[in-house]
């Protein structure tokens, strides 16, 4: 009985694997020619009539950026704290405090602020995006659109994908910049090192390609968190449990792919 | 019942012919043709499951079909290029079941939508356009509402506005009376012959309820299993022998007929996941 039944699940389980690559595969697929179409509409969409709406874009950089900046402002501060202490900690072993100033730098332009930035957008923006796509489907209003002759891509994922990828990089500014701030007010207590110092040894640790880098790979993280959302929100099938199934998802999996991107532009650019 | 002169072929502005749709592995229309004359009102009308959605969302261009070829006001819209669909579309007026309205805008933004996507006119104009609609469907003073504050009835309302906010050749109205009040349905069915009659709009309802059907329709589509069973006047349909038919006018259900074996072969069959509701 064993031997008929183990293989059988074998197989089942082998097949699932292969369903769920197919389908990944078919996913990453489809956010590539989202990303193509928006890109067509963006630049072609004048010429059809059909042109890209300022408001629209800006009414979604208002959602996606302004409204952040106080979780932003928050993460960010605690973050550069966390990290001074951590850092103070760790070279008081070698009784070299006075050297955590370029541990913070780095860390947090290279990596804190554009990482926690972009979990939040994914947070905030990534679910609200899949949200909002979903209702809409599941409400035939994306099929509204499209029988009015307004195209989808134009009207609802332009203005979003536009909005993360300049948004996000927006934010990651203003994290290096409140990372920075308070991890220097926490030196400067523990330390006794005053801002002016503190500020100073920063200009002269950090390069214009160490702010660069958090800047550049957050685009990235923007556009996937906008591709991720709306792919996830117009899949959106079986009501208002769909609904819920794929914001989740598109959470999921916007921080899945924002940490491994992290990993892979690490790798290749600073090898 | 109705003054149109009898419709002849030659001005049908929806052909279709031998439409063959799949969902998944699932044939849900099975070959089916239906021509659609100008200024008429045709009711589309099956029980749940014979393909009437799906028909009205081919008419829409809005799925991919199988074989065969549907033809709106001269054009095939299955090898239309995405241009001359845009078009073809800004001729087409829909308003769907739930009314589809977007949330995020007021009842006049949504209605003026058409409009500021496909005219230049300066948005005062378009704003009278819009009220004009409004009052045409009896929605007159709540233009600043939001959708989430409306009734059911005057969501559909509403809906009708936006549809017909760019004075379209063809009005398609998925199940515009279901789901609401005796009165307010007809109301919406009044709306309907009154804006056939005045404005000589050609006008596609999908629709299960009878009454309403019988009362707007100058043809009925019968639609069953997604086979067009039999095309006529509410009277033709009315009198017509097929048991089927009769059945749905009765609203007898279809499961009187079943085969015993077969009922037994599917309650104790199992099923592969190419089963989708």
């Amino acid at each position: 009985m064993a031997s008929v039944t183990t293989p059988s699940a074998a197989v089942r389980f082998l097949e699932r694997v292969g369903r769920g690559s197919v389908r990944g595969v078919a996913e990453i697929g489809e956010g590539a020619g989202l990303l193509v179409q928006s890109v067509y509409w963006l630049i072609m969409g004048p010429g059809q009539r059909q042109p890209v709406r300022p408001q629209a874009v800006f009414a979604q950089m208002t959602e996606i950026g302004i409204r952040a900046i106080p979780i932003v402002g928050l993460m960010a501060a605690t973050v550069g704290i966390m990290l001074a202490i951590q850092g103070i900690y760790t070279l008081r072993v070698f009784g070299a405090e006075s050297r955590v100033t370029i541990g913070i730098a780095l860390s947090v332009t290279r990596e804190f602020a554009p990482l926690i930035t972009a979990i939040l957008v994914a947070g905030r923006t990534g679910s609200a995006l899949a949200a909002r796509l979903g209702t809409m489907e599941i409400n035939q209003e994306i099929d509204a659109l499209r029988v009015m002759g307004i195209n989808p891509v134009r009207f609802l994922v332009v203005p979003a994908v536009l909005g993360c990828l300049v948004m996000v990089p927006s934010l990651t500014v203003f994290s290096d910049i409140v990372g920075l701030w308070a991890a220097g007010i926490y030196v400067g207590a523990e330390l006794g090192m005053n801002m002016a110092a503190y500020v100073d040894e920063l200009i002269q640790v950090l390069t214009e390609n160490d702010i660069l880098h958090g800047i550049a790979k957050s685009a990235i993280f923007g556009v996937l968190i906008a591709v991720i959302g709306v792919i996830n929100g117009l899949s959106v099938t079986g009501g208002a449990e769909g609904v819920g199934r794929y914001t989740t998802r598109a959470v999921v999996q916007s921080i899945a792919a924002i940490v491994v991107t992290d990993m892979v532009f690490v790798f290749v650019v600073t090898r | 019942m109705s003054s149109l002169p009898p419709p002849t072929a030659r001005d049908a502005v929806i052909e279709v012919k031998d439409l063959v749709s799949h969902y998944g592995p699932r044939m849900i229309l099975k070959g089916l043709d239906l021509d659609i004359h100008q200024g008429e009102i045709m009711v589309i009308m099956g029980g749940s499951g014979s393909g009437k959605s799906t028909l009205l969302r081919h008419m829409l261009a809005l799925e991919t079909m199988t074989s065969g070829t549907i033809r709106i006001l001269g054009v095939d819209i299955a090898t239309a290029n995405p241009r001359r669909l845009a078009v073809l579309r800004k001729k087409m007026g829909v308003a769907f079941q739930g009314g589809a309205l977007f949330s995020s805008m007021s009842v006049v933004q949504n209605i003026m939508l058409p409009l500021v996507e496909h005219t230049k006119l300066d948005p005062a104009t378009m704003a009278i356009m819009a009220r004009f609609k409004l009052e045409v469907v009896g929605l007159a003073g709540f233009e600043a509402l939001m959708p989430a504050e409306l009734s059911g009835g005057m969501i559909k309302r509403a809906a009708f506005a936006r549809a017909l906010v760019m004075d379209p050749k063809i009005l398609f109205c998925d199940e515009p009376s279901a789901g609401l009040d005796p009165a307010v349905a007809s109301a919406i069915d009044d709306l309907i012959r009154r804006l056939r009659d005045a404005m000589g709009t050609t006008i596609v309802v999908v629709t299960h309820e009878l009454e309403s059907a019988f009362k707007i329709a100058d043809r009925i589509a019968v639609l069953d299993q997604g086979r067009i069973l039999f095309v006529g006047t509410v009277d033709e349909v009315r009198k017509h022998p097929n048991e089927r038919i009769q059945n749905l006018l009765n609203r007898r259900p279809e499961d009187d007929t079943i085969d015993p074996d077969d009922y037994l072969r599917r309650l104790t069959a199992e099923h592969g996941t190419g089963a989708r509701a």
